[in-house]
C-alpha cells in the first residue's frame, strides 16, 4: 500500500472509531451494562446485530462503550508518559553529566523489564481497575519517550543555533521549551501513535487477565476473556471485540508508518 | 575483548541490582497489609503472624532486603503460599515448557519471515512484496490474545485438524507457537526486507555478480549473511516480548510453563510466587540481552561500548 494512502486510510480509521466511541450513548441500541439473562448467547438477530453475551447483554452496545475505555486508555497513558519521558530526557540530554547517568541507569532498570511484564505485575498487586491499568501502563511507557528525547537532544545541542542561544545567554529552560521542544515534535509523534497502539493492546492484555477495569465496564479485553470461555458454543463473543481491537491498532500503525515516511522524506 | 566483556559486565550488574530492587519492592506496595490481602480477611491471627514471620515482614526493611538478596545468591525465592513448596522448585519446573514454547515461536517467525522478506526484497514492488507488507502490518495489529482464541475456533473447533489446549507432542506445539510467534515474523520480515534491499545494492555484492555467482547465491551467501546483524538485534530484543507474550499465550493454551504459573499465582494471590516469576523472567531477558552483545562484539568486531 502507498504510504501516502496508508497515512489518510490510518487517520480515517482513527477518526471514526473515536467518532463511534464519543457518540456510543447515541449510537448503542442498548444499554451495555443491562442484563437479560433469557436471551444469553444470542448470535445475529434484529434486536442485537452483533448478538448478545453469556448475561444477555448487547455486544454491539459494549463492543461501542469498550472503544471510549481503549482510547481513553491510551490518550492518557500517552499524554502521562509522553510529558514524563520529555522532562527527564530533556533533563539528561541537556544536563548530561551525573543527571544524565543516574536518570539514565533508572531507565535501564524499567527496560530490563520484558514488554508489559512489569505492568501485569504491579496491577497484580494493587488490585484492578482503570487507575492502576493506567499508572501501570505510564510506568513502563515513559522510558521509551525519555531515550528518544535524550537522543534526540544528544545531537541538536551541538547545533549551531541551540549554541547561540546558549552564548547569549538564554535559560536552559527557554533553550528547551523554545529552540529544542520544536524539533523534538515530529519524533514524538510518531512514537506517540506507536505508543498508543502499545497502550491499547497493554489495556487489553490486562483486562484479559482479568486485572483491567473491573465489570461490569465494557473493555474490549475482559470482552474477550469472558468469551473464551464459549469459544465451542458462541465464538462471536471474541470475534467483534478482537476485531476492533485489531482495527484500532492497525489505523495507528498506518498513521504512524505513514508519519514516518513524511519525516523521512522531508528530511532527505 | 576482555576489556569489552568487562565494560557490559560493569553495565548488567547495578542494571540487575536495580530491577532486583523493584521486584522486592512489589509486596510492599501492596494496599493495606500484605498479610491480610493474601490470607484473606477471615484467617486467623495465628495464621497471619505465621506469615508475616516466614515472609519477614515483621522486620525492617533494611534486613528484609538483606535477607532477600541472601537468600537470592544461594538461589531461595522463598515459599509459595498456595502451593507450599520452594517458588524456585515451582518455576524450575515450568521452565522447560516456557523455553520449548519461547524457542519454537522464535523459529516459527525466523522461517516465515526469512522466506518471506527474501521473495519480498527479490520481487520489490511486485504482489509478492506487497502481501508481505501486509502481512507484516496485519501480524503488528493482531493481539496475542485475540489470534490464540482466533486460531481455537479454525483450526481446532471447526476443522479438528488441532488439539484445543495443552502441553504434548509437535501438534500441542504449534498454535502456541505461531499465536507467539506471528507478532516477531512480522517485525522480523520488515527489518530484513529493508535490510536486504540496502544489501543488495552494496558495491561487494555487485561484485560478486560480475564474478559470476548465481542469484542463488548472491542472495544467500552475500545479501543474507551481511543483513542478519540487524535481524540479531531485533531477535534479542524480540525475546523479552515472547516472554512477556508467553503470560498470555500460556494462559488461552493452558501452557504450564512460567507465563501461566504467574497468572495463576496472581489468581491466588500468591505474591512470593508473582514476585520469583517476575525476576526469573526479568534477569533471563537481561542475560539474553548480555549475551547479545558479546555475541554482536565475536561477529563484529568493529563494535565497542562506546561513549
Amino acid at each position: 500500500m502507498e504510504n501516502k494512502q496508508g497515512l489518510y486510510l490510518g487517520m480515517a480509521i482513527l477518526l471514526l472509531l473515536a467518532a463511534s466511541a464519543l457518540l456510543a450513548p447515541l449510537l448503542a441500541p442498548h444499554d451495555p451494562t443491562r442484563q437479560n439473562l433469557d436471551q444469553d448467547l444470542l448470535t445475529f438477530s434484529n434486536a442485537h446485530l452483533m448478538g448478545t453475551d453469556k448475561l444477555g447483554r448487547d455486544i454491539l452496545s459494549r463492543t461501542l462503550y469498550g472503544g471510549r475505555i481503549s482510547l481513553l486508555v491510551g490518550f492518557t497513558t500517552v499524554a502521562i508518559s509522553l510529558s514524563i519521558g520529555l522532562a527527564i530526557g530533556s533533563l539528561s540530554g541537556f544536563f548530561g553529566g551525573w543527571v544524565d547517568q543516574l536518570l539514565m541507569r533508572l531507565v535501564d532498570i524499567l527496560m530490563a523489564f520484558p514488554g508489559i511484564l512489569l505492568a501485569i505485575a504491579f496491577t497484580a498487586v494493587l488490585g484492578p481497575g482503570l487507575d492502576h491499568v493506567i499508572f501501570a501502563l505510564c510506568l513502563i511507557g515513559w522510558t521509551g519517550y525519555a531515550r528518544l528525547v535524550r537522543g534526540e537532544i544528544l545531537s541538536l545541542r551541538e547545533q549551531e543555533f541551540i549554541q547561540a542561544a546558549r552564548a547569549l545567554g538564554c535559560q536552559p529552560i527557554r533553550v528547551i521549551v523554545l529552540h529544542l521542544l520544536p524539533n523534538l515534535l515530529p519524533p514524538l509523534l510518531i512514537q506517540a501513535t506507536f505508543g498508543m497502539a502499545a497502550a491499547i493492546i497493554g489495556e487489553g492484555s490486562l483486562s484479559f487477565l482479568g486485572l483491567g477495569v473491573e465489570p461490569p465496564t465494557p473493555s474490549w479485553g475482559a470482552m474477550l476473556n469472558e468469551g473464551r470461555q464459549f469459544l465451542l458454543v458462541a465464538p462471536h463473543l471474541t470475534t467483534y471485540p478482537g476485531l476492533a481491537i485489531m482495527i484500532t491498532v492497525l489505523g495507528l500503525n498506518l498513521l504512524g508508518d505513514g508519519l514516518q515516511d513524511r519525516l523521512e522524506s522531508r528530511g532527505r | 575483548m576482555k576489556r569489552y566483556l568487562l565494560q557490559r559486565l560493569l553495565l548488567l550488574l547495578p542494571t540487575l541490582l536495580g530491577a532486583l530492587t523493584l521486584v522486592f519492592f512489589l509486596i510492599h506496595l501492596i494496599p493495606g497489609d500484605p498479610v491480610e490481602v493474601m490470607l484473606g480477611e477471615t484467617a486467623s491471627a495465628a495464621d497471619k503472624e505465621e506469615l508475616r514471620q516466614s515472609l519477614g515482614l515483621n522486620q525492617p526493611l533494611v534486613a528484609q532486603y538483606r535477607s532477600f538478596l541472601t537468600g537470592l545468591m544461594s538461589g531461595d525465592l522463598g515459599r509459595s503460599l498456595s502451593e507450599q513448596t520452594g517458588v524456585a522448585d515451582l518455576i524450575r519446573a515450568r521452565m522447560p515448557a516456557t523455553l520449548e514454547l519461547t524457542i519454537c515461536a522464535m523459529l516459527v517467525a525466523i522461517l516465515l519471515s526469512f522466506t518471506l522478506a527474501m521473495l519480498a526484497a527479490r520481487n520489490k514492488g511486485s504482489w509478492i512484496d506487497r502481501l508481505a507488507l501486509l502481512f507484516s502490518l496485519l501480524g503488528l495489529s493482531l493481539p496475542n490474545f485475540w489470534l490464540g482464541p482466533l486460531l481455537m475456533i479454525i483450526f481446532s473447533i471447526q476443522l479438528g485438524w488441532l488439539p484445543v489446549s495443552g502441553r504434548g507432542g509437535l501438534d500441542h506445539l504449534f498454535l502456541p507457537s505461531l499465536t507467539l510467534g506471528l507478532a516477531m515474523a512480522a517485525i522480523l520480515t520488515r527489518i530484513l526486507r529493508i535490510s536486504l534491499l540496502r544489501v543488495i545494492r552494496e558495491d561487494y555484492v555487485q561484485t560478486a555478480r560480475a564474478k559470476g555467482l548465481s542469484e542463488k547465491q548472491v542472495w544467500l551467501k552475500h545479501a543474507l549473511r551481511n543483513a542478519l546483524l540487524s535481524v540479531i538485534t531485533i531477535l534479542s530484543l524480540q525475546f523479552g516480548s515472547l516472554l512477556a507474550g508467553a503470560v498470555i499465550t500460556e494462559t488461552i493454551f493452558s501452557w504450564p510453563g512460567i507465563g501461566r504459573l504467574t497468572v495463576q499465582a496472581i489468581q491466588m494471590r500468591d505474591y512470593p510466587l508473582v514476585q520469583g516469576c517476575v525476576l526469573v523472567i526479568a534477569t533471563s531477558y537481561l542475560l539474553v540481552n548480555f549475551l547479545t552483545d558479546i555475541f554482536y562484539h565475536l561477529v563484529d568486531p568493529r563494535i565497542t561500548y562506546g561513549k
